[in-house]
Formats: structure tokens, C-alpha cells, sequence
């Protein structure tokens, strides 16, 4: 009879990747037995825990490689290390969070769900995201929330070059230094339901300790939505 | 696509397992360059006088004792020569004497060995494991530019003790090309990397830092690129302002590592636990041996 345990623990030092994201892939519906799993030894292994579909929650006790999390839906994954580029790439909904840094594309293209960032994120960071929030308690690199669409980025530090690019109808708000922002990306006055918004986001992710008063807003100046001649040398 | 690792041992604890920790790095960069593979290793000085080469040689019957010099090793087509003089002049010497040879490096420490091939069969032929030194570099190709040949494999020789390995494509380098052979360049492959090797020991010629030549690459190479480019003392990163190719850095008390990814990093003693960070773009980041 088997051990009936409170985590299910894989090791990836002895299990192959493919055979870990089979069995949290088997375990679907809305009452996944088990539940909470712990994936140690990763070693920067790529795509782990990815195209989960249901509640489950998993934490991960190291560094990981590309797209952790890829395309997550209603799972908790939680990174306690950094991750590689493409993390939590495609989420559709649940949480993703990572305790240290992420590199280029996290959060990419995501529809929904939180992704948070407890160390820096690197370039790229929410391109194309459409829908999905992210958190970063560090600083971003260049060219993030390039052609943005829908959802919030929120950043506690710094944003690197060109930030919000061709951006759409994302909410990017930053606490520290924007080094530039990129074409048809304008500051836009931070009104209560901004703020709203903000402090929702900061209390979800856990960083209560930081002042949503601190942040500016950044959005589109919906002058690119549309082809307009005028604007040939921006497109 | 392609893989690149570079492991500087800033304790001498270290040093007599050089090979061994490289060789483990490589190996994990094997889905990111299966076409080829290659490594510097700078160890075992050449004594007062002399020079030190690394030969290659397309007939694996090669007479290396023909040459004349001490030759210190052999290693599948490849050998370790010291030579009396200034590494120019063996160079020139070698060159003259036997066109059919290829000098892989030139100085008094670095030895270059690469060969088409998987990287596991790399090391393994190479004997790589048993190198000890004081740093290396390496590299697995995805071939983009030319094609799979041991002249087109990485790294490629910049100057003594000096040598580049890329992850990225070059796309002007056809022009440069022409540019640098006007200038007296010798470039022997349509290889986009030989390219910016010779790009930096033309710069590095007329009387550039290596700081100010990697800045130079800024501003005269078009294409993607993450560089890791090996000194005699140490070695040298830079990415270009896009940087789309992933570069991982890592630092304990005993080493300074740098790899594509952190999976080649996560082989070396303390890693869990080293500051790791991502270099920014832009940025030429170096460590010698006097600085650390």
C-alpha cells in the first residue's frame, strides 16, 4: 500500500522530464490527486511543469531552463530559483510565481492569470501578453510589453529601453526609472481605479511592503492603431 | 541556435579539474550544437623563448615530428608544437613550410582543439577531461552561416593567446569581409565568425584595448550576437543592443562560469548556490586573473 503523503516529490535527477509532465498531466479534473508536488533537482531543465490544467500546486526547489510553465491553466507553480527564457509563456489562468529572477519573454503572449517575478525580469518581458498580469518586484529589461494587449504589468523597479513598443490596451505601471519608452508609448495620469488596480495586483503578489502611490502609467497614445501615412516612419 | 561555456577558475584548487568541469559543460549544450564542437584551454605555459602552436592536420597520418619543434602533445588531428621565437614568425614559418597544416592557436598558453561532431564524442576524443589550466572557453554549432567543416567549427583563433566563439549570425559579413582583406587580413572560410575574429585582431593590430575592440563590434557588426572571447588571463562577454541570444553568468569564491544556458552552469561545484545574473546588453564584461 502505498504511503499516503502530503507532496508528491519527483526527482528529476532520476525521473526524465517528459515521464513528470505526463503524471501532472494525468492528474486532471477539479479534485487532482495528488495535489501539491514537489520537483527537485531541476537543474535548468527546460519546460517543466508545463500545460497544466488543473488546480494543482507545484513548487519547483531549484533553477529552472526555457518556458517553465508554458501555457499553465488553473495550476500554482511556484520557482524557487530563477528561470530561463519563455516562462509561463501562453499562461491561460492560475499563478506563477518565481522567487528569483526570469529571463528574456516571461509572461509572453499570456491570456490570463497572475505571474509574478519576486527578483528582475529580462527583456521582453509581457510581449505580446494578452490578458495575463504580471508582478515584477525587480526591474525589466528592454523592449517589454512590446505590442501589449490586454491585462496589467506591474514594475517595482526599473524599465530597460523602448518599454511598450506598438503597445495596445495593457496597463504597464513602473515605480522606478523608465530608460525609454518606445513608439506610441506614452505616461498616462495615474486615476483611482489605476491605483485600485495596483494595490490589488502589489497584495496579490505579496508585496505588500510597496506603495502603489509610488508608480506611473504608461499606455497607449492609439496613434498606430490605425494605418495612417503620417505615421509611415513608425510602423 | 549553437552553444557556448567558459569556466575561469579563480581558485588553483580548481585548475587541475579545468577539463574535466568543461568538458561536463559542453556535453549539456549538445541539443544547442550537434554539427560541431570545440574548446580553448589555456595551461601549461611555453617556457622563456618560445611559442607555443596548436596544429591541425587533414591526414591523420600526419608526421608531426617532421615539423621540427618540441611537439608537447597530440590529440586525434591535432597537435601542441613549442617553437623557438615569437609566435608570428613560428606562425609564418609553419605557414610557408607546410600550407597544408592549419594553425588552430598561436601564443604561450592558449591550445585550440575542434572538431565536427557531437560534443559527448568530442570530449571523449579529445581526451578533454584531463586538461588542467587556468581557464577555457567552448563552443557547440548549429551551423547557420557555412558549412559543417572543422575550419568552420569554433573557436576561432583572434590573435595570441586570443580566440572568439559566437552564438548568433553575422549578416553583414560578407562586405566586412572585403573590408578586412583590403586591410591585409588573411580569412580562409565564408564563415560569418572568422569574420569577427578577424574583425578583432585587426582592431586589436592597430593598437585597440580588447575593451575598445568588443565596442567596436557595436558599431561595425549587423547580425545577433553573444561573444565570449578567451585572454591569456581571463576572458571577455559581450551581447549585441538587441540581445535575443541567451547568456547566463555565474560567480562563487572558486570560479567565474559563463554558458547559453544555466543547465551548463548547474554542473560546476556550488552552483545552486553562485551569484547568478544575465549580462546586459551592450556591455563588455572581462575578468583577468589580477582583477579577481
Amino acid at each position: 500500500m502505498a504511503v499516503v503523503t502530503d507532496v508528491e516529490v519527483v526527482d528529476l535527477g532520476t525521473t526524465s522530464l517528459r515521464e513528470l509532465n505526463q503524471r501532472l498531466h494525468d492528474v486532471a479534473g477539479e479534485e487532482p490527486e495528488p495535489r501539491r508536488w514537489r520537483v527537485v533537482n531541476p537543474n535548468g531543465s527546460h519546460a517543466v511543469a508545463c500545460g497544466l490544467d488543473a488546480p494543482l500546486e507545484v513548487e519547483i526547489a531549484g533553477h529552472v531552463g526555457y518556458y517553465c510553465a508554458g501555457m499553465n491553466k488553473r495550476a500554482t507553480v511556484r520557482v524557487r530559483g530563477n528561470a530561463g527564457p519563455g516562462l509561463a509563456e501562453n499562461m491561460m489562468s492560475g499563478t506563477v510565481v518565481v522567487d528569483g529572477n526570469a529571463s528574456q519573454s516571461a509572461g509572453a503572449t499570456g491570456r490570463g492569470g497572475l505571474l509574478v517575478v519576486h527578483g528582475d525580469a529580462g527583456a521582453r518581458c509581457g510581449i505580446s501578453m494578452k490578458g495575463v498580469d504580471i508582478v515584477v518586484r525587480g526591474s525589466i529589461g528592454h523592449l517589454s510589453a512590446f505590442m501589449a494587449q490586454r491585462g496589467a504589468l506591474v514594475v517595482c523597479g526599473d524599465a530597460g529601453e523602448a518599454l511598450g513598443d506598438s503597445i495596445y490596451e495593457t496597463h504597464v505601471y513602473v515605480r522606478g526609472t523608465v530608460a525609454s519608452l518606445g513608439a506610441d508609448c506614452i505616461e498616462k495620469e495615474l486615476e483611482e481605479r489605476h491605483l485600485l488596480e495596483v494595490q490589488s495586483l502589489l497584495q496579490r503578489a505579496g508585496c505588500r511592503d510597496v506603495d502603489p502611490f509610488e508608480f506611473r502609467r504608461y499606455g497607449s497614445a492609439r496613434q498606430l492603431y490605425n494605418f495612417r501615412i503620417d505615421n509611415a516612419g513608425a510602423y | 541556435m549553437c552553444g557556448i561555456v567558459g569556466l575561469f577558475c579563480k581558485s588553483t584548487e580548481l585548475e587541475p579539474r579545468l577539463g574535466e568541469y568543461l568538458s561536463a559543460m559542453l556535453v549539456q549544450m549538445d541539443e544547442r550544437g550537434p554539427d560541431s564542437a570545440g574548446v580553448a584551454v589555456y595551461r601549461d605555459p611555453a617556457p622563456p623563448g618560445l611559442s607555443k602552436l596548436t596544429l591541425y592536420s587533414a591526414d591523420p597520418e600526419q608526421d608531426w615530428a617532421a615539423l621540427g619543434g618540441e611537439v608537447t602533445s597530440t590529440r586525434a588531428r591535432h597537435a601542441v608544437v613549442l617553437v623557438e621565437g615569437d609566435a608570428d614568425e613560428a606562425e609564418t614559418s609553419i605557414r610557408e613550410r607546410f600550407p597544408e597544416l592549419r594553425v588552430m592557436s598561436a601564443g604561450r598558453v592558449i591550445e585550440i582543439y575542434k572538431e565536427v561532431g557531437r560534443p559527448r564524442a568530442f570530449a571523449e576524443t579529445f581526451a578533454l577531461a584531463d586538461f588542467e589550466g587556468t581557464h577555457g572557453l567552448g563552443h557547440t554549432r548549429m551551423a547557420t552561416e557555412s558549412r559543417v567543416t572543422t575550419e568552420g567549427s569554433h573557436p576561432f583563433s583572434t590573435g595570441h593567446d586570443l580566440c572568439l566563439v559566437h552564438n548568433g549570425s553575422l549578416s553583414n559579413h560578407n562586405r566586412l569581409r572585403e573590408s578586412l582583406r583590403r586591410e591585409g587580413m588573411e580569412i580562409q572560410t565564408e564563415n560569418d565568425t572568422e569574420v569577427a575574429a578577424a574583425y578583432l585582431t585587426w582592431r586589436l593590430r592597430e593598437g585597440a584595448a580588447l575593451q575598445q575592440a568588443l565596442e567596436g563590434c557595436l558599431e561595425d557588426l549587423d547580425g545577433f550576437y553573444t561573444f565570449l572571447v578567451g585572454t591569456a588571463d581571463g576572458f571577455a562577454v559581450l551581447r549585441d543592443p538587441i540581445a535575443c541570444k541567451p547568456a547566463v553568468l555565474a560567480e562563487t569564491d572558486d570560479w567565474v562560469a559563463m554558458a547559453s544556458e544555466y543547465r551548463a552552469l548547474a554542473v560546476l561545484p556550488g552552483a545552486a548556490d553562485a551569484q547568478i545574473w544575465e549580462p546586459e546588453p551592450s556591455v563588455v564584461y572581462a575578468w583577468e586573473k589580477a582583477l579577481v
